[in-house]
């Protein structure tokens, strides 16, 4: 793992990769049910969010999971537009904090492919917190992680993935994740969010939902963004809801074990019913609390000393 | 000053590949005569001798990005490249939509006097696509603007585009298109297929280019002006010239180096120096760009040559402006890419970027060296081979995806209206005019 010098993509990532990820971000998980939440493990090492995009979430998970192995942490927000308008250039940028000398940069930027060319300028390890609609890698491992904890093994699965595949970076890393691991995804929605070269990708296509739904062990809901209304790529919210939306009634379908799941954050009442996102089903919740474990878990194989075994002793 | 190029191989253009020596004399191609008394003897042998290459597509950014490139700059760039005229898009700062603007270039052009600068004319008033241009007053002025295009940017109004043809039929002069349908293109980064789908990046789909090429070819064939598509890139557009061209429709095409030596799975590493408009397509397509290039459908070889700063380069992909550098490479990459796999012989690639570029101006100076023609001539050596390297290069940017590459074939002298504007491999700082 100490080859993983950047994670820009799930393509760097075979299924013994990916596993061991998962089984350290395991191991790493019990650090935050003690009262005192903190390895040393990262001590004297800096991490820098470098977020061109707002997301509290993902910036705040990687903020915690940096501090609880004991990295400093600095936080960079900007607007690329604005940023470009000022002739200030990415660029720049990335020399900037390369000349402050941090050891990992995690990037989060609209431009697909912001991330790779970073990786190029600087000698910091590069984390992509997602880039256009290319790739959430990092989500991904979050989600595999979730569905591992529930199901055991995830070979032979059947994950449906449901909406705007098209825009979704979360869509093309899971795709990639899921088809590592073994398991069989369905990617389900109108035909106008389905890139056609999906077939390519070891997916099946599916535009009605209700002929999957009662065959899948995973639901996974895509948000639908509300920004591309004035696309036409649907009639409207409540037409995609009719027809793409889990409900109660299409949720009641579903086989007795099946996971009802949502990168956040949700539009309930359209691409999922409130009731269904707080059942028993759903586990939204735990797939943010593990994106805290899968997160440490990679700083910790990037940038500390995995060759020495987790250790996960003692607190500071 | 007279020069006898002796015992080169001379690629006319006309079909003839022979060896012969070429005597050139005030400023014109004369008869070789048994003893050249006086003339500086230049030894061609094992070198192709060739009319100056023209160039139909280029960007000289000034007026109004001299930053990036001036004509003096982008003259000097073509010169290395082996060019003796290029043709200045329309689309600077101001807009070359008046007869003032392209007096200005032409007139410019003639001061630097290292190529002929030919300046296009825009269709429309800045480019907007909505009242014509002064295309009068241009075609009279002492520019004489033979070619008229929105380039950078599609016609999008049918009506316009019909009536502006019609208009320009009357003068005789060219409609040229740059395809690209804005609605299906639109916040496109790179074409639409497996590639785009994988990199999250928007597409800009073959269709966006081939509707508005189909719709132009309808437009020339109901009012009979010449139409000139500019920097075809997709199979389907070939296909649609090749079919309007057995009609009887007055269509000519351009390619570019890029859409024949490059494909969209090179945007793999999202360099933005691979960004450019029309997108680079598939393998498919760049297969049919080289079929249209050996069969005549396409008629031009064109370089684009478009100059970016380095910042503006170096930009996030989605940010970065489309356009690279052409007039320094585009020899080379036809020698290598083209040539020197068989896909098409000297006579063809001589034509595909000197006398083709030539008929379709409409240039008297340029694309011969029969007797009695003004000396434009290029020699190069076919099997040079030489690594790109774009600090050497005479633009003034470097934005090229080829940095490091191995071409082969290489310019070694220039002789512009018989004056030597290049000398083994040197642009010379000041032509003698």
């Amino acid at each position: 793992m100490s080859m993983l010098k950047h994670l820009l993509s799930m393509d760097q990532l075979g299924a013994g990769e990916i596993t061991r990820i998962l089984d350290t971000a395991e191991s790493l998980r019990q650090v935050t049910d003690r009262p005192i939440k903190k390895l040393p493990t990262l001590r004297g090492r800096t991490v820098c969010n470098l977020f061109y995009e707002a997301s509290t979430r993902t910036r705040i998970s990687f903020e915690l999971a940096a501090k609880r192995l004991s990295a400093d942490v600095i936080n960079f927000s900007a607007d690329a537009k604005s940023s470009v308008s000022k002739g200030e250039s990415f660029k720049d940028t990335a020399w900037t904090l390369e000349a402050m000398g941090v050891d990992a940069i995690i990037v989060r930027h609209g431009s697909s492919g912001a991330p790779h060319q970073l990786a190029r300028w600087v000698k910091a390890s590069v984390l992509n917190a997602g880039d256009g609609f290319h790739e959430h890698p990092t989500q991904a491992l979050l989600d595999l992680f979730s569905i591992r904890e529930r199901f055991k093994d995830l070979e032979d699965l059947h994950v449906a993935i449901v909406g705007d595949i098209v825009h979704s970076r979360v869509a093309r890393s899971n795709v990639k994740g899921l088809v590592t691991m073994g398991a069989k995804v369905t990617l389900v929605g109108p035909a106008t969010l389905i890139p056609a070269q999906a077939k390519d990708w070891g997916a099946t296509i599916e535009h009605d939902l209700d002929a999957v739904i009662e065959d899948v062990d995973v639901c996974y809901l895509l948000r639908v963004q509300k920004e591309r209304q004035n696309e036409q790529l649907y009639p409207s919210d409540r037409e995609y809801s009719i027809l793409w939306g889990l409900d109660r009634r299409r949720a009641s379908r579903m086989k007795p074990e099946a996971l009802v799941m949502h990168p956040g954050p949700m539009n309930r009442g359209v691409e999922i019913a409130a009731d269904v996102s707080e059942s028993q089903r759903s586990i939204v919740l735990d797939q943010v609390a593990n994106g805290l474990a899968v997160r440490m878990s990679l700083l910790y194989l990037m940038l500390g000393k995995p060759e020495d075994g987790v250790d996960v002793g003692a607190s500071v | 000053m007279s020069f006898l190029i002796s015992g080169g191989r001379v690629v006319d253009g006309t079909g003839a590949d022979e060896m012969r020596d070429v005597l050139i004399e005030d400023g014109i191609i004369a008869a070789p005569r048994v003893t050249s008394d006086g003339a500086e003897t230049i030894d061609a042998s094992g070198l192709v001798v060739a009319p100056g290459l023209v160039d139909l597509h280029t960007h000289v950014r000034e007026p109004g990005r001299e930053d990036e490139e001036t004509i003096a700059t982008a003259s000097a760039a073509a010169a290395a490249g082996g060019y003796t005229a290029i043709c200045a898009m329309p689309n600077t700062d101001p807009v070359a939509d008046s007869a003032a603007i392209v007096e200005k270039v032409w007139a410019q052009g003639r001061e630097v006097g290292l190529v002929d600068v030919i300046p296009a004319g825009a269709l429309s008033r800045g480019l907007r696509g909505e009242r014509m241009a002064d295309i009068g007053e241009m075609i009279r002025s002492p520019a004489e603007v033979r070619l008229f295009t929105d380039d950078g940017r599609g016609v999008q109004n049918a009506l316009f585009a019909r009536r502006t043809m019609e208009y320009l039929a009357g003068f005789d002069a060219i409609y040229a298109e740059h395809c690209e349908d804005d609605g299906l293109a639109a916040g496109g980064q790179m074409h639409e297929g497996n590639w785009s789908a994988a990199l999250g990046l928007r597409g800009i789909p073959a269709e966006a280019e081939e509707l508005m090429a189909a719709r132009d070819i309808a437009l020339a064939r109901l009012t009979g002006c010449r139409l000139h598509l500019l920097h075809i890139s997709t199979a389907g557009t070939v296909k649609l010239v090749r079919r309007a061209k057995a009609e009887g429709v007055r269509v000519t095409a351009e390619a570019t180096p890029h859409h024949f030596t490059l494909d969209d799975s090179a945007l793999e590493s999202y360099d933005p120096h691979l960004k450019v408009n029309p997108p680079l397509r598939t393998h498919a397509d760049r297969e049919a760009i080289v079929d249209g290039l050996a069969d005549g459908t396409i008629d031009a070889i064109a370089t684009d040559h478009a100059p970016h700063s380095m910042e503006e380069k170096e930009m996030e992909f989605t940010y970065a402006p489309p356009g690279m550098l052409g007039l320094e490479t585009a020899l080379a990459l036809t020698l290598t890419e083209l040539v020197a796999p068989g896909r098409i012989d000297m006579a063809r690639a001589v034509e595909l970027l000197a006398t083709a570029p030539t008929r379709i101006l409409g240039l008297e100076d340029q694309g011969s060296i029969a007797m009695g023609r003004p000396a434009n001539v290029v020699i190069f050596d076919p099997d040079e081979t030489w690594t790109v390297d774009p600090g050497e290069f005479h633009s003034k940017t470097r934005n090229t995806p080829y940095a490091g590459r191995s071409l082969t074939g290489r310019v070694r002298h220039v002789f512009f209206r018989g004056a030597r504007t290049v000398a083994d491999g040197r642009v010379l700082e000041e032509a003698p005019v």
